[in-house]
């Protein structure tokens, strides 16, 4: 044991913790994009993918191997440097914040990888950086469409993030902490999955999801990469790998605000149901059935348009989410059940 | 070592692993990929027009307000994240002066209603 | 030298060389990008003292939102950047009069919050103990109660900025068609829709 208390034991175990995240997010990001096509085909009346491997689940790795292969096209006006710089943060920010995401926690152990006390204020903070991979990438490519495509997309990022921060300051009234973890706990109750946030916080599940949408420029708020105006928008002048990361990075934010999601309201690794164990596997399902409402969603709205899109964001959700922080203020100084547990 | 930085640690190793990892992968098609560019094929898609202009142009003042107006409403949410913390200990006082806090913004928030600086044309 | 020590230098590096990077930089996309990188350094530096809030305050406001906004300013304007340049031995004295002005207020608080020979228990008498309380709570329990004239101030600041730039960027277009959707909401089928019985051959 001495050696793995040294400091280059520490070190290790540190380095081992965060490639085994980094390799399992990845290779379950693979299937989760598998399981994206596949819904949207069903939903399409379509075989969908189905060649490579048993029911084409091998797809998104021969997509890599595809893409590895592809000759970067560099466009003669391009900004070399924030060209490339622009896929590079959009994949790192996308992935660091997993960081602070708890998988499992109990008494004795805690599986995340950074256990900090501002956790949800890390993660808000680094998807609020998302931002600057898609201005880069508009800016940096120098041409019409990326650049518009990118612009949009800072406008719209930003107008939603103001929601998605009052809506973690109601759950955060409600569990007087900035740790996940404690977040999690502070909805364990004899209820089972009564006693989560998404119950007293009814109309912010929906806002929240709704903005999660918008945040991560999914359908039907993909007016960023609308292709009927805006061919692909900031992804216009972009081939192979630096695709690639813009691509996994987009992934990885959605299913980092499906995760979020079920932290928040649903109870993370908490059972549904009192009398049934805890465990990794309640989240990894709430994060599937989390992503399988955003395939299900892209398959079925229609896209929105840039004005309704803006005036969804600062003249809807602003207001609601606004007034729901005074009302749980006002519920948890009164003590209501259920909105103050601290 | 101290325990508050015990835990960052494993950001800076996982940000030091997702950078090499992104660094990894745009390195390998530079390797492996083919890169034969010609003038048309590093030319802007325009769809197939010849690019007129420069593409970097001037645009609509209401991204600057849209960008304002959002940093106004995240220095709010800035000031509401610690006194969520502290609700159980700022007690009423704490309450009734955030109240009053988010009334004035509300007023700001409906000026800005009323002046239509949230329509987007 | 410990790992703390280790981060030290390389965000304080990181840090002036980004800041020195975003004066020299031609291009103003570039100097811009380099500020990005100073913060990013600066909320490191923030965590090593500890104070996490504002570490995570720095990268939310500064680097989330203002640089957003100077990033839009300066890819939007075409300001020829060359003439600025060659302002700038003029307009230097000025800008090292405000440098020295912002040096002399740190020293002035440095020197009473840590040098005075009062300084532990001045520190002391605010906040509570660094290691009992998490330091977004300690913010929390002095803001909104033994500072609320400061908290309520900084609220009316955040209003006169809201109306500011409203004031000095709102123009309205003439000439945009645009929805009304309450008036879409509450449009009355019966009103709108008018049925005609048409006899055939005749028309309306």
């Amino acid at each position: 044991m001495d050696f793995l208390d040294s400091n280059l034991g520490i070190f290790l175990i540190i380095l081992g913790q965060c490639l085994l995240v980094t390799v399992l997010l990845l290779v379950s990001l693979a299937f989760l994009l598998w399981m994206d096509r596949k819904v949207w085909g069903a939903v399409q009346l379509r075989r969908s993918v189905n060649v490579v491997g048993p029911f084409g689940l091998l797809q998104s790795f021969a997509d890599f191997v595809k893409f590895a292969l592809k000759e970067i096209i560099i466009p003669s006006g391009a900004d070399k440097p924030v060209f490339f710089l622009a896929p590079l943060i959009s994949f790192v920010l996308a992935t660091i914040a997993w960081a602070a995401i708890p998988f499992y926690a109990d008494e004795e152990s805690a599986w995340v990888i950074a256990n900090l006390n501002v956790g949800i204020l890390y993660i808000f903070s680094v998807s609020s950086l998302e931002v600057y991979g898609v201005i880069m990438g508009g800016w940096a490519s120098n041409s019409k469409y990326p650049f518009l495509g990118g612009l949009r997309s800072a406008a719209q990022m930003i107008s939603y993030e103001v929601s998605i921060g009052f809506i973690i300051v109601g759950v955060l009234i409600s569990t007087g902490s900035l740790n996940l973890i404690e977040i999690v706990n502070a909805q364990r109750g004899e209820w089972g999955f009564l006693s989560w946030y998404w119950l007293p916080h009814l109309p912010m599940v929906v806002l929240f999801f709704v903005s999660a949408l918008a945040e991560t420029n999914r359908p039907p708020f993909d007016l960023p990469e609308a292709e009927s105006e805006l061919v692909a928008g900031y992804q216009v002048e972009y081939s192979s790998t630096p695709y690639l990361l813009f691509m996994i990075g987009e992934y990885m934010a959605i299913v980092l605000m499906c995760a979020l999601t079920t932290i928040l309201f649903f109870g993370g690794w908490l059972s549904p149901v009192p009398g049934i164990p805890d465990g990794l596997f309640w989240f990894v399902a709430k994060v599937v059935f989390f992503f399988f409402i955003f395939a299900m969603v892209k398959a079925i709205v229609p896209r929105y348009r840039y004005d309704q899109l803006m005036r969804l964001g600062w003249k809807v959700f602003l207001p609601m989410s606004l007034g729901w922080v005074v009302i749980v203020a006002a519920f948890a100084q009164l003590g209501v059940p259920g909105y103050a547990r601290w | 070592m101290d325990g508050l930085l015990r835990e960052y640690l494993p950001i800076l190793v996982f940000l030091g692993i997702a950078i090499g990892l992104g660094l990894v992968l745009i390195v390998i098609p530079a390797l492996l990929a083919p890169y034969r560019p010609d003038p048309e094929k590093t030319s802007a898609y325009e769809c197939g027009f010849n690019a007129f202009d420069d593409a970097r142009m001037k645009f609509d003042v209401r991204f600057y307000l849209v960008s304002i107006l959002f940093i106004i409403f995240d220095l709010e949410v800035a000031f509401l994240f610690p006194w969520a913390v502290a609700f159980k200990d700022v007690g009423l006082f704490g309450f009734w002066s955030m109240m009053v806090f988010l009334a004035v913004l509300t007023i700001g928030f409906a000026y800005e209603w009323k002046k239509g600086a949230l329509e987007w044309e | 030298m410990t790992v703390a020590d280790y981060a030290f230098y390389l965000f304080a590096i990181v840090l002036t060389a980004a800041g020195l990077m975003t004066i020299f930089a031609r291009n103003p996309v570039h100097s811009v990008l380099w500020l990005i990188c100073a913060f990013l350094s600066a909320s490191g530096l923030f965590v090593l003292l500890g104070a996490e809030f504002l570490a995570m305050l720095m990268l939310i406001v500064y680097v989330g939102a203002v640089a957003v906004l100077f990033l839009f300013v300066v890819m939007m304007l075409d300001v020829d950047f060359s003439e600025l340049k060659a302002g700038m031995a003029q307009h230097l004295p000025v800008g090292l009069l405000i440098g020295l002005v912002i040096l002399m207020q740190l020293t002035i608080v440095a020197g009473d919050w840590i040098w005075a020979d009062a300084a532990p228990m001045l520190r002391a008498a605010v906040a509570p103990p660094p290691a009992e309380v998490e330091n977004t709570a300690a913010l929390g329990q002095l803001i909104y109660t033994r500072y609320v004239l400061l908290f309520q101030l900084a609220g009316l600041v955040l209003l006169v900025a809201m109306i500011g730039a409203i004031v000095l960027t709102l123009r309205h277009r003439a000439n945009v068609k645009r929805q009304d959707v309450l008036a879409q909401l509450y449009r009355d089928p019966a009103r709108a829709v008018e049925l005609k019985d048409v006899q055939p051959g005749q028309g309306i």
